[in-house]
């Protein structure tokens, strides 16, 4: 390791070896991909709780069956899936599937043998969410602490109710925790980070990988996001937070996410993320692997929020921009050199609006014609795993030179994108813009090169 | 190695700004004061009824009242107790810095990157509505029912406030910050990490500003809770102020405080150039994952010393090596130095590990003795003690240190300060799930 080039101006160029997505559509890149090309969506009903009482019913999740975390994780290892919440097993999931993409060999893929690369050079950022507890375990360790109005007692919780919660309880719920299992998994002793920064979550982590493979601190890192906001409290904040489209019980909520239509009226959750493999050019030459993208360009901004938290994103127009000069300056790429963009198309009203205003400011009246690839009407928007699927499919776009469906969508051309629904077709990519922009106005943008 | 005073001043990171609120006071002197009284922080909770928890006592922050310190207090209105704690400690930071008479003029070369954790949860009302919505025949909540009563019972406001980035948020706000803003949530861990990270992206040229730093409080029901069912915290039944002993044989767990610390870094070229003093040079940071257990250390202390390695070496120092006069090059150890069991001897183990036979010859605190663990904003408070030792000449003590362990054989400053030439200090922090970090600070000169 040299102290000297961690300063040096030149920088290590970087490259995407693995792709890792869960997404509703199941783990892995070919499910999604499959999935996102056909023009299916993974939107339908919410059926692990009865969801009438919520502003809505639908939501994009993993079904049963294809996410079987028993399986992903290496026998030894069987014993922690018991402490792992929804978001813990889904970073786990991408993190295998990456690493199996990327041709990897790690203490997850085959204990005892020797990593492809040494474990103190492998680094690890995971964007997470904030992970409610379970209300039926915690539900149920309560019964016995109940006052005489049936309300909660704190006295005799703290004398034996607590007793009822398995002594690893808090560890299910920290947001680091998926961070941990993922390095523990795969023997990642490298720089390790959370990233807590909502939608922005995923993006973030692997400008942060991106950031420390520069300095000289990790030769490769495991990069992303996950998170499932389909539970109650999930449900909840984001219908406190104005999200949510609402969809009632019997209504058919599949096209209920419209990113940039006139009449779009808010988002659908999704249940996913993506763990990307980001290696320098140089880590994944020496090893033969085959690099699927480059990474050429990061920005972050943080955003006028009038509202100071960032629920009301209508003056972010600015700063999501500057985000995208900032990934353009960093990539050394021209404006009119992106050939595609990835944002974040929740469907919310104004913030599809501020996009749409930052991408004018940036691209002019070529925008109309710059094909945007919108994920959420096909599986919601995931959280803090969100930005880093969208990275995922930039990245599989410009090595497929393909752009997936689009669903829901009409009218676009009035806000001045191209976003309408339309069916997958081949395009010639050289440079992908990924931006994305989070509740609490934590902004990232990022570019991705074809490798030729 | 390309020795930190040899980098050029858009290189540099130094420390032009500090502001802390926490368990024994919300500004700088008042809290050195007390530190170096050997004072503690420690009380029986207030925040809930704790009385019949197998732990009923806490560092809690007391008396603080962040309006007073803001420009606009109409935009945090809502802001929960962890914002708050951050808001105050970034204004005093921000003023410290003189940043508000000598502004940057571009917000977007101001950024921001916090370790901040999540804020209080509405205790009664959540609890109230998985009680109430638990149907008995099927052995779960009702999804309706708890719909309703979630909807009834709980406040949007304060709902929105709980997600993790809102400090960042606050932050933002009130300072105009527009440029890189990260919120990371290492656990224990967190602030040390920010503190990192926001120098790496001063180095990068990505802002010419960063406020870094931590806020959390933990002092909640589910809160004790979590760390109660881990045997994390000390259950100890005599007086609050002795319960927390780092190092000490008889050490049983660490006990919680709260609060915030908050930095302002800058390039050197940026302080210069505006007029500002630099208080103090950032020369190294280092991250590293135990990749063991997420219950426990890695035995080795392999992860711990993965951290001071590379912190030291980004420093450009030789831990083995000594200075001119014999001195060793490091002058003060921040240990993370949580007072459980684990934490305690495997932190004493990786200092060895890394220093070697010079390791006895360095002084090693922990001021979670006297200020308890404020977890995600620890490392901030810390590596701020780091900066006030090298410019007062003083070491905080480790207190309550009465009974030597065999396993924790270093020099723990045991119970009184310690008068010291520092120029050179290491910050550990080490989370739960295995994630660690340590930055290097040193006195500065041009």
């Amino acid at each position: 390791m040299s102290t000297q080039s961690k300063f040096s101006k030149s920088k290590p160029r970087i490259v995407v070896t693995g792709l890792g997505p869960v997404s509703g559509f199941g783990v892995g890149i070919d499910l999604l991909w499959n999935g996102l090309c056909a023009g299916a969506t993974a939107i339908g009903p919410i059926t692990s709780f009865d969801p009438s009482g919520f502003i809505t019913t639908v939501a994009a999740t993993i079904p049963p069956g294809l996410l079987d975390i028993r399986a992903i994780v290496p026998k030894n290892y069987r014993k922690a899936t018991k402490v792992m919440a929804r978001d813990i097993e889904i970073a786990v999931a991408a993190a295998a599937s990456a690493v199996q993409a990327a041709g990897l060999t790690t203490r997850g893929t085959a204990e005892g043998a020797v990593a492809t690369i040494p474990p103190e050079r492998v680094g690890c950022h995971i964007g997470a969410g904030l992970i409610p507890a379970d209300s039926d375990e915690l539900a149920s360790a309560m019964l016995t602490c109940r006052d005489a109005q049936g309300g909660f007692d704190p006295g005799e919780w703290g004398r034996t109710g607590m007793n009822n919660l398995t002594p690893l309880w808090l560890l299910k719920y920290l947001p680091n925790m998926l961070a941990c299992h993922v390095t523990i998994i795969h023997d990642c002793q490298g720089p390790s980070n959370t990233l807590t920064c909502a939608e922005a979550s995923g993006a973030l982590s692997i400008g942060e990988s991106m950031r420390v493979i520069r300095r000289g601190d990790a030769d490769a890192c495991l990069s992303g996001g996950g998170e499932s906001k389909v539970n109650f409290m999930g449900l909840l904040r984001q219908t406190f937070a104005n999200r949510l489209a609402a969809v009632r019980p019997g209504e058919n909520g599949s096209r209920a996410v419209r990113p940039f239509d006139p009449t779009a009226m808010g988002t659908v959750l999704g249940e996913g993320g993506a763990i990307l493999i980001t290696e320098s050019l140089e880590s994944a030459q020496g090893r033969g692997a085959a690099a699927i993208a480059e990474l050429v360009g990061f920005a972050a901004r943080q955003c006028a929020c009038a509202d100071t938290v960032g629920v009301d994103l209508s003056d972010a127009h600015e700063d999501i921009a500057s985000a995208i000069e900032g990934a353009l300056h960093d990539a050394g790429v021209m404006a009119s050199e992106i050939d595609a963009i990835v944002p974040l198309a929740s469907g919310i009203a104004t913030l599809d609006l501020a996009e749409a205003k930052a991408m004018a400011m940036i691209f002019g009246d070529r925008l109309s014609k710059i094909p945007l690839v919108t994920l959420a009407p096909q599986v919601g928007i995931c959280g803090a795993g969100t930005s880093a699927l969208a990275v995922c499919v930039a990245a599989q776009c410009l090595r497929e030179q393909r752009l997936p469906a689009r669903l829901s969508t009409s009218g676009s051309a009035a806000m001045g994108v191209d976003a309408d629904a339309r069916a997958a077709g081949t395009a010639a990519l050289r440079n992908v813009l990924v931006t994305t922009t989070g509740m609490g106005g934590q902004s990232a943008a990022i570019i991705l090169r074809r490798i030729t | 190695m390309n020795a930190p005073r040899d980098r050029s001043p858009s290189e540099r990171v130094v420390v032009t700004g500090m502001g802390w609120v926490t368990p024994l006071g919300h500004d700088l002197e008042t809290v050195w004061s007390a530190l170096m009284r050997g004072a503690s922080g420690m009380a029986p909770i207030t925040r809930f009824d704790a009385r019949t928890f197998p732990t009923s006592f806490a560092a809690e922050v007391k008396n603080f009242d962040v309006n007073p310190l803001l420009k606009s207090p109409a935009a945090h209105a809502n802001a929960g107790i962890n914002s708050q704690f951050a808001l105050g400690a970034a204004a005093q930071a921000w003023k410290q810095a003189q940043l508000d008479v000598k502004s940057p003029r571009n917000g977007r070369r101001v950024g921001i990157y916090l370790g901040a954790g999540e804020g209080v949860i509405d205790t009664p009302n959540y609890l109230a509505a998985n009680l109430k919505a638990w149907n008995a025949e099927q052995g779960k909540c009702d999804g309706v029912k708890w719909a309703e009563l979630g909807h009834e019972l709980m406040n949007a406001a304060r709902e929105i406030e709980q997600e993790p980035n809102m400090p960042l948020a606050h932050i933002a706000r009130e300072f105009g910050a527009r440029g890189p803003a990260y919120n990371c949530l290492t656990a224990c861990a967190a602030s040390t990490q920010a503190i990192g990270e926001a120098s790496s992206i001063l180095r990068g040229g990505e802002a010419d500003v960063m406020i870094a730093g931590g806020a959390h409080t933990m002092i909640h029901v589910l809160g004790v809770t979590g760390f109660n069912r881990l045997t994390a915290l000390s259950t100890s039944k005599g007086d609050p102020a002795k319960a927390s002993c780092p190092f000490d044989l008889g050490r049983g767990g660490f006990v919680m405080g709260e609060g915030a610390g908050m930095v302002i870094l800058e390039t050197l070229e940026h302080a210069l150039g505006r007029g500002a003093e630099p208080l103090a040079e950032l020369i190294g940071f280092g991250s590293s994952a135990d990749s063991y257990r997420i219950t426990d250390i890695e035995p080795t202390g392999r992860g711990a010393a993965a951290a001071m390695l590379q912190a030291l070496a980004q420093a450009g120092i030789d831990p083995l090596a000594r200075r001119s006069d014999g001195r060793p090059m490091v002058d003060y150890i921040s240990a993370h130095g949580t007072g459980t069991k684990e934490n305690d001897s495997i932190e004493t183990l990786a200092v060895k590990r890394v220093f070697g036979e010079i390791a006895k010859e360095i002084p090693m605190s922990s001021v979670k003795s006297m200020l308890g663990h404020l977890i995600a904003a620890a490392g901030a408070v810390e590596f701020i003690t780091c900066v006030m030792a090298i410019h007062r000449g003083m070491l905080p003590p480790t207190i309550n240190y009465t009974t030597p362990d065999p396993e924790c054989d270093l020099d723990y400053v045991a119970n009184i300060p310690r008068a010291a030439k520092v120029e050179t200090c290491l910050s550990n922090s080490f989370g739960f799930g295995g994630q660690n970090d340590t930055v290097c600070v040193t006195a500065f000169s041009e």
